[in-house]
């Protein structure tokens, strides 16, 4: 039996929850679906129709950008798993108490540091009067300066920096709780360094990479920073598109079509991400 | 390859090589930022052209010190007011969705679980413009229904505090959630037993174990939100927060006084950061 105190208690507590979730999440999103179906056809006049998601299959400029951004953001993720594999790797299993710490302390102070100031950081080391260029002159390796900023391996080189701890500590956390004797039974019974990792190793990491490889690519996807200041002008992200459509052409129903498509393709990743590792929401992102 | 494991001395080397070259592949950015705050220069590149703190403390242009920008500090202030209004919001909130997951059976407790992270995967931007777009629109349909201006449904600093609030309290949820699940429900009926009321027994018993991940969930908040870009970016009106002033310094050519600003940055987001480690650590033993 409930008293009514307990149950004024959970209306307490129900609340904010509710109000937090239906205001600043489920009605805004409501609300941009309806700006995003709605068509400009006159000084305040509205219809409803397909126009802006038509707009954007017509133009290929839009979804050109749009799949550069989805095939950029794979490729990303792809770069990150590769480069942060061996690093997490390292951590968990060849390294022992305090440098194991240190070694994970150093990988996470970048990031709490702002994406600005990272970005910032390779925009001195990339630019024409920049680190790398003069290092390469003083090593006389090039006879003048070299712009490294401003194309799309400066865009990757960002995105990777960016998002790879989100990579490395998943896993960490799961190579950690891989059993070493499990390893040792592996070469014992003759299995080849390769085998081993392709067998006991990645299998049981599985549920890391995913988790991993879900947080890297969402974030690449929704990346305004980094594309921006390192890919300079002409470099197309969609998010910056988004961008231009709200604030500079103010043209808010193409816009809101716009973040509808890239937050469509975005949970649709997250979506298949889970079902093919057969895992959950709050596995992956408590884990993270 | 565990310690174990005997492997050639060559592979052995390779692999500590790679090791080392990522960590300063991840140093690199923050050190070099760090060190052209001390060059004396209006460009933050090479040549180096020797030590100064006037980047800090200086106040005759061009070389005028982050202690001496108005914007900057004004943006500093900005940034502060927001983070501290974000991290109380956050954290009250998130410490009742605690209870809430914690202590509470209901019916569509696993939907509301599931909407409660929807904050994570939606990306900041969209998150950003979602709210832009209901508040305009709210805000909109109140002035034709009053006559009345509402200016705080525009953007501005209570959007941005908004938005921002709008996904870290999913963060602040998790954190405090993960601390109430370790708590041993009899303390709180010993308590009662000896004659406190609810009321008392959470205040006196639960809060108090709670304390280490509410410290630790608000100093996270405080440092998301000091560097929230993305969402903050579509919400803001005329005062901006920090990152964004930084942004539209760094679009129009920057000189060093930036490098002073980030340095700043670097060392208080390392100390926030290490000190909400810290708090987590001090909770997990019991």
């Amino acid at each position: 039996m409930k008293s009514d105190a307990s149950r004024l208690g959970f209306y307490l507590l129900f609340a904010p929850i509710l109000l937090w979730l239906v205001v600043l999440i489920i009605l805004p999103h409501i609300g941009l679906f309806i700006v995003s179906i709605s068509e400009k056809v006159g000084p305040r006049q509205y219809e409803t129709g397909f126009g802006n998601y038509a707009a954007f299959f017509g133009e290929p400029l839009y979804w050109r950008t749009f799949a550069r951004t989805a095939i950029m953001s794979i490729a990303a993720t792809a770069l990150t798993l590769v480069l942060g594999f061996p690093i997490a790797y390292y951590i968990a299993k060849l390294t022992r108490g305090r440098t194991k710490t240190t070694l994970f302390l150093m990988c996470m102070i970048p990031f709490w540091v702002s994406e600005l100031v990272r970005t910032f950081g390779w925009m001195i080391l990339l630019r024409e009067t920049g680190v790398f260029s003069n290092a390469l002159q003083s090593l006389g390796l090039v006879s003048g300066p070299v712009e490294m900023l401003y194309n799309d391996a400066a865009i990757m080189v960002g995105l990777v920096y960016t998002s790879i701890l989100f990579m490395v500590v998943p896993l960490v956390t799961t190579l950690d709780s891989l059993d070493d004797s499990l390893i040792e039974a592996g070469y014992d019974l003759g299995g080849s360094s390769t085998s081993i990792m392709r067998e006991i190793v990645i299998p049981h990491a599985m549920p890391g990479i995913v988790s991993g490889c879900i947080v890297v690519f969402m974030l690449s996807l929704g990346n305004y920073l980094t594309p921006i200041l390192l890919g300079g002008k002409d470099s197309l992200w969609f998010t910056g598109m988004i961008y231009t459509q709200f604030i500079t052409r103010f043209n808010w129903e193409l816009g809101s079509a716009f973040g509808f498509l890239l937050l469509g393709l975005s949970s649709l990743v997250v979506f298949l991400g889970l079902k093919l590792s057969g895992q959950t929401l709050s596995q992956t992102m408590g884990r993270s | 390859m565990i310690p174990t494991i005997p492997q050639p001395a060559f592979t052995k080397w390779c692999y500590r090589a790679y090791v080392t070259i990522f960590f300063i592949y991840l140093a690199l950015p923050l050190t070099v930022v760090c060190v052209f705050a001390f060059n004396n220069s209006v460009f933050p590149s090479l040549p180096w052209e020797g030590f100064t703190l006037a980047w800090f403390f200086g106040s005759e242009a061009p070389y005028i010190g982050v202690f001496n920008e108005r914007s900057i500090l004004r943006s500093i202030g900005t940034s502060a007011f927001v983070a501290v209004w974000v991290s109380g919001l956050a954290v009250v909130v998130g410490t009742c969705n605690a209870f809430l997951f914690v202590r509470h059976e209901f019916r569509g407790k696993a939907i509301l679980y599931m909407l409660m992270l929807m904050p994570l995967i939606i990306p900041g931007v969209i998150l950003g413009i979602s709210i832009l777009v209901f508040s305009s629109s709210a805000a909109n349909m109140l002035e034709d229904a009053t006559g009345m201006w509402f200016d705080g449904l525009r953007p501005g600093l209570p959007l941005v505090i908004l938005g921002q609030f709008s996904f870290i309290t999913t963060f602040a949820t998790l954190v405090i959630s993960a601390r109430l699940q370790k708590f041993d429900p009899s303390l709180e009926e010993a308590a009662l037993n000896l004659g406190a009321s609810k009321l008392g027994a959470i205040r006196q018993i639960t809060l108090p174990f709670l304390l280490p991940a509410i410290v630790a969930s608000a100093v996270v908040s405080i440092l998301m939100s000091f560097e929230n870009f993305n969402t903050t970016l579509m919400l803001v009106g005329s005062d901006s927060p920090l990152t964004i002033t930084m942004f539209d310094k760094l679009k129009q050519g920057s000189t060093p006084v930036l490098n002073a600003v980030s340095l700043l940055l670097i060392i208080v987001s390392a100390a926030l950061g290490l000190m909400s480690l810290l708090f987590q650590k001090r909770q997990a033993p019991s």
